[in-house]
């Protein structure tokens, strides 16, 4: 098999795979893992710059990518939009956003190496996490300088887009990714290599974005079990408690409500 | 009408004397792990004090409860929905492990293992959450009985909102203690700020809990209450809070800290009231009327209207009996003795207090009058040594007048029964002047000083199919259910990943690989000592004592 294939079609859908996989074995097998863990117990000053400046520059950059990658070029012209305002707003909007991302990340990891109790809660599946998504932005990043400030641009909306959609039609082809410079290239890879190890870090609080809170009320109620029959219990109020004297049939599994409560 | 029942609690201030007896027991219970060293679901602060943690109750720092807007309704005092989601990437109001306090163990390997020489070794404290030497500067009751005196306790919010009647002045210095727990609110702002709905009100009791599989540490309801009694386990990455121990509730018994409670002042019954009108009276215009408001909210289970509403909302009828027998009923409605804790904050609480008097009675006698007298009594209430200021500003959002009746109907309490006591004739005529029956004040009486335990708990057993399985809980640490004893171990994604276990099973192995371990306890790798706090007294913890030596080596024993 040949290298392009195997880097532009195996290795992506491998990775979309193990995301998928991942996704779903985690949140069944690990629900009480999913959490941001957060460390702002720890030290809130310095997280308070560098978490929203991470965090709203990542989201800008994820819209970004999602116009970019997603909507084919003919759809944009045909409302109007010039290659050349596309490619302005692109660099200036995502140069911004990735800017913002990469010093907010730079402070998190900051943060995370040089407080003593956040350093001391930090993982090494943390680190592991934070070297492959510094490698991504970074890669990005990189890549858009390297093509903008030292070239005129390149337009991956003629390449890297109409192939990241054929993954999707499932009809990949790689040969759009043969010519496209290593820069990108790197970026793309690592990528999918963040996607594939996305379900088993932290990241995975990133799939519970609570939007629902925006639609319900307030308070929450939810029943103990289903209302079964009565059961002949004892009275509360009958005295100090004994230790139950018989047992009957075999343990039953804690059902999901009482476990759940602590 | 949507009857509704609420476990409730009620606290006699009068009798707790500051052991931290529920303290303990319920750490023992519900937080020996590691990641909630630092979390007391039920703690005891002096008063006053600034409280655990620290300065809680002042809410124009801390943002926690809610406020009533112009048009009348009641949204989160942090912000609404969009405000808590555009600042949940770094919670603009999240009190600090500091605030709370850096937790800590000592380091006792050294007072055995240090070379012999001129000096005694010490034992040094270590942070729990960096394993470095530290300096222990605060706990969860460093100003407990006043200790660090007027400088500390100046920082006491609710001091300090009285400041201009109350003054602080070493010959007038006051103390009373006052346990606190999670109030499990009818109108739960915890509930309100947590943005994945984790946090809920159980429909069947009312206890409000934390489902451990849906939290997602956004850590907002931390800030939300503004008790502050939910917690953020710094190892797990979830929110943690009192449970009311329901494992115990649900089989009949009362909590860990009520079962335990040295003064035995805690009573547990249950309450019914009227889930429709909550909404309306936690929005009550005026602060001062909450206190009202809330109790309008109760209804009489004898009341055959309420009682047919409560069948008719699936309520069973055992507990629509244990609701009329309930010692709480008897405290908030019928002897009107008991108050809410801060009804200002507007989430309903519903483990209520009853003031405490004793100090008075000292006052007058020092003062060469009959200390029992209740006429002596009623006018000594406002020369009280714990201004009724004071403890208006913990219970009635400020107004006196409450408070004052709750401690002339305890006052007349006594000048009764001390009446009865000497073998004079009852006098009606103290009943009367609060209000009350001397059949009432009797019936008072025995509930507050006899206090028996059957009447001080009153609580229903939950209905559930697999009756068996909740006896299980309680009781005992069934080992042999799926997977066993071996499920809770470190998992890939840290401490305590993976499916959740029953609650026994979980502190029974955490404690028993605590107990065993060399390593000592926690944060991840780092070699830890042995913490005694979480020793059981059975065994021996594995570290605390050298290893045995070799009688023939000529060694001690
Ligand atoms: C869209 C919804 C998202 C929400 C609501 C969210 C929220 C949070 C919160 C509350 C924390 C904990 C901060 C703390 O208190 O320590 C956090 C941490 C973190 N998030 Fe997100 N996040 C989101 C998406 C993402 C995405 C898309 C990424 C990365 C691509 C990401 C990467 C991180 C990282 C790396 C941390 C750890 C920061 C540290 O070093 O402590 N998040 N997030
Ligand atoms: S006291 Fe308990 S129920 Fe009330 S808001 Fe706080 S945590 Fe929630
Ligand atoms: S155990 Fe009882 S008496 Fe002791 S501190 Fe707790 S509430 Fe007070």
């Amino acid at each position: 098999m040949n290298t392009n294939v195997l880097l532009w079609v195996v290795y992506p859908y491998l990775a979309i795979a193990v995301l998928v996989g991942g996704l779903i074995w985690r949140y069944r097998y690990d629900k009480f893992g999913w959490t941001t863990r957060s460390s702002q117990l720890y030290e809130s000053a310095v997280l308070r710059w560098g978490s929203p400046m991470f965090h709203f520059g990542v989201l800008l950059v994820l819209i970004g990518h999602v116009g970019g990658l997603l909507v084919p070029k003919s759809w944009t012209e045909a409302v109007g939009v010039t290659e050349h305002t596309y490619h302005l707003t692109a660099v200036f909007v995502g140069t911004v956003a990735g800017l913002c991302t990469l010093i907010g990340m730079a402070i998190l990891i900051a943060r995370r190496r040089l407080t003593g109790p956040v350093f001391a809660a930090t993982t090494r599946n943390d680190k592991a996490m934070y070297v492959v998504l510094a490698a991504v932005i970074v890669l990005g990043l990189w890549a858009t300088v390297k093509a903008n400030v030292a070239g005129d641009g390149y337009d991956y909306r003629q390449t890297v887009s109409p192939w990241f959609r054929s993954l999707f039609y499932l009809s990949p082809d790689p040969e759009l990714m043969a010519g496209v410079p290593a820069s990108f290239q790197a970026h793309v890879l690592a990528a999918f290599a963040l996607f594939a190890f996305w379900p088993f870090t932290r990241l995975v609080h990133a799939f519970s974005a609570p939007v629902g809170y925006l639609t319900r009320p307030y308070v929450v109620y939810r029943s103990r079990d289903a209302r079964p029959g009565l059961r002949p219990a004892r009275r509360g109020w009958g005295g100090p408690p004994s230790a139950p004297t018989t047992r009957r049939g075999t343990p039953a599994r804690p059902t999901e409500r009482s476990r759940g409560g602590r | 009408m949507r009857v509704m029942a609420q476990m409730a609690m009620v606290m006699n201030l009068d009798k707790c004397i500051g052991c931290h007896t529920c303290s303990v027991t319920c750490k023992q219970a519900w937080t020996n792990r590691s990641g909630v060293e630092y979390v007391w679901f039920n703690n005891v602060e002096s008063r006053p004090g600034q409280g655990y943690p620290r300065t809680y109750q002042d809410q124009e720092r801390w943002q926690g409860g809610w406020v009533r807007t112009r048009s009348g309704r009641l949204k989160p005092r942090a912000g609404g929905r969009l405000r808590k989601l555009l600042g949940i990437f770094a919670n603009p109001k999240l009190p600090a492990m500091r605030d709370y306090y850096e937790p800590w163990t000592y380091d006792y390997e050294h007072l055995l293992s240090a070379p012999a020489g001129e000096d005694t070794p010490v034992a040094r404290p270590k942070s729990l959450l960096t394993g470095q030497d530290t300096k222990v500067t605060w706990s969860a009751n460093w100003d407990d009985s006043l200790a660090g005196g007027n400088e500390i306790a100046a920082g006491d919010p609710v001091l300090r909102q009285v400041a201009d009647r109350v003054r602080q002045e070493y010959e007038k210095a006051f103390l009373f203690f006052l346990p606190r727990i999670c109030e499990h609110c009818l109108n739960p702002s915890c509930a309100a700020s947590c943005p994945s709905g984790a946090i809920y009100k159980r429909a069947e009791d009312g206890i409000v809990l934390v489902d451990q599989d849906r939290c997602r540490g956004w850590r907002m309801c931390v800030t939300g209450c503004p008790y502050k009694k939910v917690y953020f386990n710094h190892r797990t990455g979830k929110a943690e809070k009192c449970t009311f121990c329901f494992p115990r509730i649900e089989i009949g018994q009362p909590t860990i800290c009520s079962e335990t409670c040295v003064g035995r002042l805690r009573y547990i019954g249950l309450m019914l009231y009227d889930a429709d009108a909550v909404a309306a009276a936690a929005a009550v215009k005026d602060e001062t009327d909450l206190y009202a408001a809330q109790r309008s909210v109760f209804l009489d289970p004898r009341d055959p209207r309420v009682a047919a509403e409560a069948r008719a909302a699936g309520i069973p009828d055992d507990w629509i009996e244990a609701a009329a027998r309930s010692p709480v009923w008897d405290l908030i409605m019928r002897y009107e003795v008991a108050l809410p804790l801060h009804p200002e904050y507007r989430t309903m609480p519903m483990v209520w207090y009853i003031p405490p008097l004793s100090p008075v009675v000292d006052v007058l006698r020092d003062t060469g009058h009959d200390g029992e007298n209740a006429g002596n009594l009623f006018g000594a209430v406002d020369a009280l040594r714990i201004p009724v200021e004071y403890l208006a500003g913990l219970f009635t959002a400020g107004d006196p007048a409450p408070v004052r009746a709750v401690l002339n109907r305890l006052a007349a309490m006594r000048a009764y029964q001390r009446r009865i006591n000497l073998g004079e004739p009852r006098n009606e005529s103290i009943a009367t002047a609060v209000g009350m029956t001397g059949a009432q004040l009797d019936d008072m009486y025995r509930l507050l000083a006899i206090a028996k335990y059957e009447e001080r708990y009153v609580i229903p057993a939950a209905h559930a199919e697999d009756a068996h399985r909740l006896e299980q809980l309680g009781t005992e640490c069934s080992l042999d259910y799926d997977g066993g004893p071996g499920m809770y171990q470190t998992g890939p994604f840290g401490e305590a990943s993976g499916t959740a276990v029953p609650v026994q099973v979980e502190t029974f192995h955490m404690l028993r690989s605590r107990q065993t371990a060399d390593a000592g306890t926690d944060p991840g790798d780092q070699p830890r000592r042995v913490n005694l706090l979480n020793w059981d007294g059975k065994g021996r913890p594995a570290g605390l004592f050298p290893p045995r030596r070799d009688p023939d080596d000529g060694g001690g024993q």
